[in-house]
């Protein structure tokens, strides 16, 4: 078993709160994905068998959301936006920076296995554009000094 | 002037507390429809408000309620859409943040108004903040007896549920947000039946976007009247725009339908940033046409923005500045649209990927003359032949940029680089 008794009874909490119990299939995903880091195939039937679906139900829904890595990323996944808003106030420029200072390729995992960078779609921060997401945590407003700051705290905290 | 109605409380960092929200007359609305009114009145007053969605479609919401059929013995669900995910837009996700229960009342009180007994506010998986504190709300709300069981003794019960979603933009679409809901992929789904007549687990529901629900406890407390008395006689109320882009003050400002887009641009967003010259507005998220500098005293209202050839959309207003190449903003969005396609149908899912790699083509300096026109036949190919609007949403940007800016297009395959140099900030 992967998943923790706490991400099992979290699960069977969700699913509680719904009409019909497939219903809980994303939740339950969310709540594996946050324990774990990412998805892959023999987690799809815990997650059925904590709500009692079929794993079938529930790898239909995974393998379409593209909000679940299906492979380990570093302890700190950086999502940078690269779409329209925050690519008009440099994201791509964002992107190359961090990925420059981590020394590490687009969706890549450091040496230290702290950090893997990925760009994605809009995230909804337009207005506070540049920005990442990082883990669950939004940036906004970014700037050099900021991205810096930034990385020095996550490394210290790891 | 921007016009604070429902951003009228957020700036106090206490406002999503319940007794913060109680002291300001928060849920008075709520208790006014479950003491004094019935479920006909709730949507009559919202009909008479002129209140239209606030996601993109611009639908009356009161309309929307009527649909639901009075006589069906199936249970009723109300979903409020907060997947927020049209690029150019963030404005839900301040509501949810700063007056979570603004949505809340809101969304109980259209819960009411329709005789549902079961909510579900579907918010963006990447949005953990704002699902937070809409959950925390929700717990208060429930606390103070004002959801549950026999509400505040009306013997009116109703739970309320945030479901998070995975990052799929399709999945604000109102029949994919269902299917998401019910723990499929986030497909769409053939209409009708309509979702009033048959949505979430084969019910009638109705799905409303969260910035729509927000204005509804506001028009039980003062009135259709006072609703109507702001914006325009089509467009009623305000708005919440998205200034995004090349300008100095970005932001979110509230405005009433029918202010001119130069006030939002230059008055309150300051006009352009770094002296740079302004080139073009996408004026309501990515989905929507482009309109030229020309166009800059549009008023903000769905009627006067289709008249100047586009769409009020989402209120996500991005600004370019000169140094901007648009044929990379053709590629950035087409790419977007292929990456968020549900693969449903052929024309949507292959089409979206073929503009992209014909940019592709482009960029790298292998594109034909005749890519332009590939290009245009590619859109004509997918526009109206989709299930959902996301493959009509596709070929705007193309469509858009190639009318206004064919020159540049042209230039790139001529030359092999871009007419116009991207100068943006830099982190390196």
């Amino acid at each position: 078993m992967a998943l923790t008794t706490e991400s099992v009874d979290a699960i069977k909490k969700a699913a509680a709160r719904y009409p019909h119990k497939k219903s809980a299939i994303l939740p339950a995903i969310t709540i594996a994905y946050r324990q774990i880091g990412y998805l892959y195939d023999d987690l799809y039937h815990e997650i059925a068998d904590a709500i009692g679906v079929s794993a079938n139900e529930v790898a239909s829904a995974a393998t379409f959301y593209t909000m679940f890595p299906k492979k380990k990323v570093g302890k700190y996944l950086i999502q940078v936006c690269t779409n329209i808003a925050c690519g008009l106030m440099g994201a791509e420029s964002l992107k190359e920076y961090l990925l420059n200072e981590l020394d590490v390729k687009e969706g890549e995992i450091t040496e230290d296995g702290l950090f893997t960078v990925v760009s994605v779609e809009c995230l909804g921060s337009c207005t506070t554009a540049p920005m990442m997401q990082v883990n669950q945590t939004f940036y906004e407003n970014l700037n050099k000094e900021k991205v810096d700051k930034i990385l020095s705290e996550l490394r210290k905290q790891a | 002037m921007e016009k604070k109605v429902l951003f009228a409380n957020i700036d106090d960092p206490k406002q999503p507390e319940i007794d913060t929200y109680i002291s300001k007359g928060g849920y008075e609305s709520w208790k006014t429809v479950l003491k004094k009114m019935k479920a006909p009145e709730v949507i009559d007053t919202v009909k008479k408000s002129g209140l239209r969605g606030r996601g993109g479609a611009g639908f009356p919401a009161g309309m929307k309620w009527s649909f639901v059929p009075k006589d069906s013995p199936k249970p009723k669900y109300l979903v409020c859409n907060g997947d927020e995910s049209e690029p150019g837009t963030c404005k839900d996700r301040v509501l949810m943040e700063h007056d979570p229960h603004l949505v809340v009342e809101g969304m109980a009180i259209a819960a009411f108004a329709i005789g549902a007994s079961h909510a579900f506010i579907y918010i963006r998986g990447e949005f953990d903040y704002p699902a937070c504190q809409m959950r925390k709300a929700i717990d208060q709300a429930y606390s103070k007896g004002f959801l549950g069981k026999n509400i505040l003794k009306s013997k009116y019960n109703l739970d309320m549920v945030v479901h998070t979603g995975g990052g799929a933009y399709i999945c604000g679409e109102e029949t994919a947000l269902l299917n998401s809901l019910e723990g499929k992929p986030g497909q769409t789904r053939i209409r009708p039946p309509f979702p009033a007549v048959e949505g979430l687990y084969a019910c009638p529901t109705v799905v409303n976007n969260v910035e729509t629900l927000s204005n509804v406890s506001l028009i039980i407390k003062n009135g259709a009247d006072w609703y109507t008395s702001m914006g325009t006689e089509k467009s009623t109320g305000t708005r919440i725009f998205c200034l995004s882009g090349h300008v100095k003050n970005p932001g979110n400002y509230e405005l009433e339908l029918g202010t001119p887009m130069s006030y939002l641009i230059n008055d309150l967003g300051g006009g352009m940033a770094d002296g740079r010259k302004m080139k073009a507005i996408i004026p309501g998220g990515s989905s929507t046409p482009i309109l030229l500098p020309d166009k800059i005293d549009t008023p903000l209202d769905f009627e006067s923005v289709a008249a100047a050839g586009s769409m009020l959309g989402s209120g996500g207003v991005i600004v370019m500045h000169e140094d901007t190449d648009m044929v990379w903003v053709a590629r950035t969005l087409a790419h977007f649209y292929m990456h968020e396609s549900c693969g449903e149908c052929t024309p949507c899912r292959q089409g979206t990927k073929w503009i992209y790699d014909t940019l592709t083509r482009i960029v790298s300096g292998n594109g034909e003359m005749e890519d332009i026109d590939i290009l245009l036949d590619l859109c004509d190919n997918i526009e109206g032949k989709t299930i959902c609007p996301l493959g009509d949403a596709a070929v705007v940007p193309i469509k858009s940029t190639i009318l206004h800016f064919r020159n540049e297009y042209e230039h790139y395959i001529k030359n092999k680089k871009p007419l116009v140099e991207n100068k943006f900030m830099s982190f390196i």
